[in-house]
């Protein structure tokens, strides 16, 4: 099923947009990751997938400066996140999900949007309380902005409804549109297709490989084999905080750690 | 191109026509209770008026920021203290009050920063706890700020505070215009309306706007408020700031109206007070607030008058009216929370909220 993705494609042409070299975490006694090392090239999407507890989510919070690193070095198109605070992540161009959804329960879907381009906005309480006519474009290219990704999304119905109100499939469509409300170059998305029924998963497979269309860089935490397989560019496979492989799906899949650790008999 | 924020009314008078009532309304509302009710019930509108300016200005940190703040009464505190230092006989002093009230004002918004920095990492009940300590370290400063120096003139409060005047125009007398005589507590209210609708205005401008979401976001989750680029720390700080600025305006007005102020007036009753106000009206919802704040003014005042009703009744009074309207107002604030748990005038979502949960 992977046989019709571009496999073995020469590393040189791609450039790296996300590099993670050697980076560790540990909570007290527990190694959560241990000198994880990769790269996500521009353009791709990139899988990480692996069992539960293998520090999938815990690399992503590291990437998105919820968490501090012990070790190792993370940049985006060179720069150093390592150390920054969440919304210097963000600034920097790294944009996130949530694996439990968290949008702002008591905003509507519109102005949820709306809250992802504060960092690509500046006006203040002087522009806000006198309606300054610079606060006023800004405000009005937010608003335009997030009806168009509203729409892109799926959701332009549910604009004015409080995000909490929302389908379950519609309140990740949500996040993401979030997300892309602030520019990102690169997306992380911690498992967007949980708890979707396969009409869902369908409409998210097609919202993502447009998004990568787009030139957009995606990382994808996903437990869904089927829909990692045949998405991604490139997987790494985590286990106990280690990288166990790194490649292509079709190598990935007939790795025998890989297969030991996570994918199980059926997966072959 | 139009805001299109929010679904718009429908049912709504023609905006200007609403308006010009309100404005007449508000205009005409001190002579009607003078001629109603009599004067004392003037001066009350004039304090719920400073009441609606604290409520509103807890509500930026409270209602919208989401942070729980039991010592804003120390904000009022500073801008009372500031303009009685500034314009009273205590230093010899008098400067005019238009310079005197945005300095009071600009002092509580650095205050707001100071006592804000040290609770960034608090939520909740830790917040509450420690904020409710530097409202009464605040005012234990005040009262024991009297020697070796004395600054505050300690328990005695300082007296003899300038009221407001306009180049010759003093305000707390009473003056012949167009025919009629306007008091101090007349003109007083005038003035108080004027700063209570920038206020609101500032309010209202603030909330439909990118600091206003980004409140509202951290409030909502703090953690993908961060990861969707906000900086918390320093919107928090803008909230505590924002907050203790109307706190210092009025504290000012409060100063100049009253002629005199100690360290009683702001105690740990008044913050909860404050906060009873937002809470009962409908937290982060402008009306709800204003309308929480006037009644919570008015409601104990208007219960001094149960020892003549119970004169009336009973041809005697039975309970100590001093006793009983705590009691009323304890159960009036306990009826409103069991039967509108999200205020009298909830806003829109928070109604939404609650009818979802119930149904």
């Amino acid at each position: 099923m992977a046989g019709n993705l571009p496999s073995g494609e020469p590393e040189a042409e791609s450039t790296p947009l996300l590099t993670v070299s050697g980076v560790s975490k540990a909570f007290g006694g527990l190694q959560a990751l241990s000198d994880i090392s990769l790269q996500v090239n521009a353009g791709e999407i990139f899988g990480l997938i692996g069992p539960n507890g293998a520090g999938k989510t815990t690399l992503f919070n590291a990437l998105t400066g919820l968490y501090t690193t012990d070790r190792g070095e993370i940049r985006l198109n060179g720069l150093r996140l390592d150390g920054r605070k969440p919304h210097q992540v963000l600034k920097a161009g790294l944009a996130r999900t949530f694996q439990n959804i968290r949008l702002f329960a008591e905003m509507t879907a519109l102005e949820n949007v709306l809250v992802g381009r504060h960092a690509r906005t500046t006006s203040g309480v002087v522009g806000a309380v006198l309606r300054l006519p610079a606060t006023r474009r800004e405000e009005a290219d937010s608003r335009e902005r997030a009806h168009a990704l509203l729409h892109r999304v799926g959701i332009a119905q549910h604009a004015h409804r409080l995000a909490k109100n929302l389908p379950y499939g519609d309140q990740r469509r949500l996040e993401i549109a979030r997300a892309l409300a602030t520019e990102p170059q690169l997306l992380a998305l911690d498992e967007p297709a949980a708890g979707m029924n396969p009409a869902e998963r369908a409409a998210l497979r097609e919202l993502l490989l447009q998004l990568q269309a787009d030139g957009l860089t995606l990382l994808l935490i996903e437990h869904d084999v089927k829909l990692v397989m045949g998405l991604c560019t490139r997987l790494a496979v985590l286990d106990y905080g280690v990288k166990i492989a790194e490649g292509t799906p079709d190598v990935v899949s007939r790795d025998p750690k890989v297969i030991a650790a996570y994918l199980g008999d059926e997966a072959l | 191109m139009r805001a299109v924020s929010n679904v718009p009314d429908l049912k709504t008078p023609p905006r200007w026509l609403a308006f010009s009532l309100l404005a007449l309304g508000l205009a005409v509302l001190p002579f009607l209770v003078d001629a109603g009710m009599g004067r004392s019930w003037v001066r009350l509108l004039d304090l719920a008026l400073l009441y609606v300016i604290l409520a509103l200005g807890l509500n930026i940190v409270v209602g919208y920021a989401g942070l729980l703040d039991l010592g804003y009464v120390a904000f009022y505190a500073l801008g009372a203290y500031v303009y009685a230092w500034l314009a009273s006989p205590q230093f010899g002093l008098h400067l005019p009050f238009w310079a005197v009230l945005p300095l009071g004002a600009a002092l509580a918004a650095l205050f707001g920063v100071l006592l804000g920095a040290p609770t960034l990492r608090l939520r909740g009940d830790y917040l509450a706890i420690v904020t409710l300590g530097f409202g009464e370290i605040i005012r234990i400063f005040m009262n024991n700020l009297n020697a070796p120096v004395n600054i505050t003139n300690g328990p005695q409060g300082i007296n003899l505070i300038d009221p407001v005047r306009l180049g010759s125009f003093d305000l707390s007398q009473s003056h012949q215009l167009f025919g009629y005589t306007f008091t101090g507590i007349h003109l007083t209210y005038y003035l108080f309306l004027l700063f209570t609708l920038m206020v609101i205005f500032i309010s209202m401008r603030l909330e439909d706007s990118r600091i206003g979401r980004a409140w509202v976001a951290i409030r909502e989750d703090e953690i993908a408020a961060a990861a969707t680029g906000i900086n918390t720390r320093n919107l928090k700080l803008l909230a505590f700031a924002m907050g203790a600025t109307f706190g210092g305006l009025a504290g000012g007005l409060f100063a100049s109206f009253q002629g005199f102020i100690s360290p009683e007036s702001f105690n740990l009753m008044e913050s909860i007070m404050i906060l009873c106000m937002i809470v009962l009206g409908g937290m982060g919802h402008i009306p709800g607030v204003i309308f929480g704040a006037v009644v919570l003014t008015l409601l104990p005042e208007a219960l001094r008058y149960t020892g003549d009703w119970q004169r009336e009744l009973f041809g005697r009074i039975y309970v100590d009216p001093a006793d009983l309207r705590m009691l009323l107002f304890g159960v009036a604030l306990v009826a409103v929370m069991l039967y509108r748990p999200a205020g009298l005038l909830p806003s829109t979502r928070r109604r939404r909220e609650f009818a979802d949960a119930k149904g």
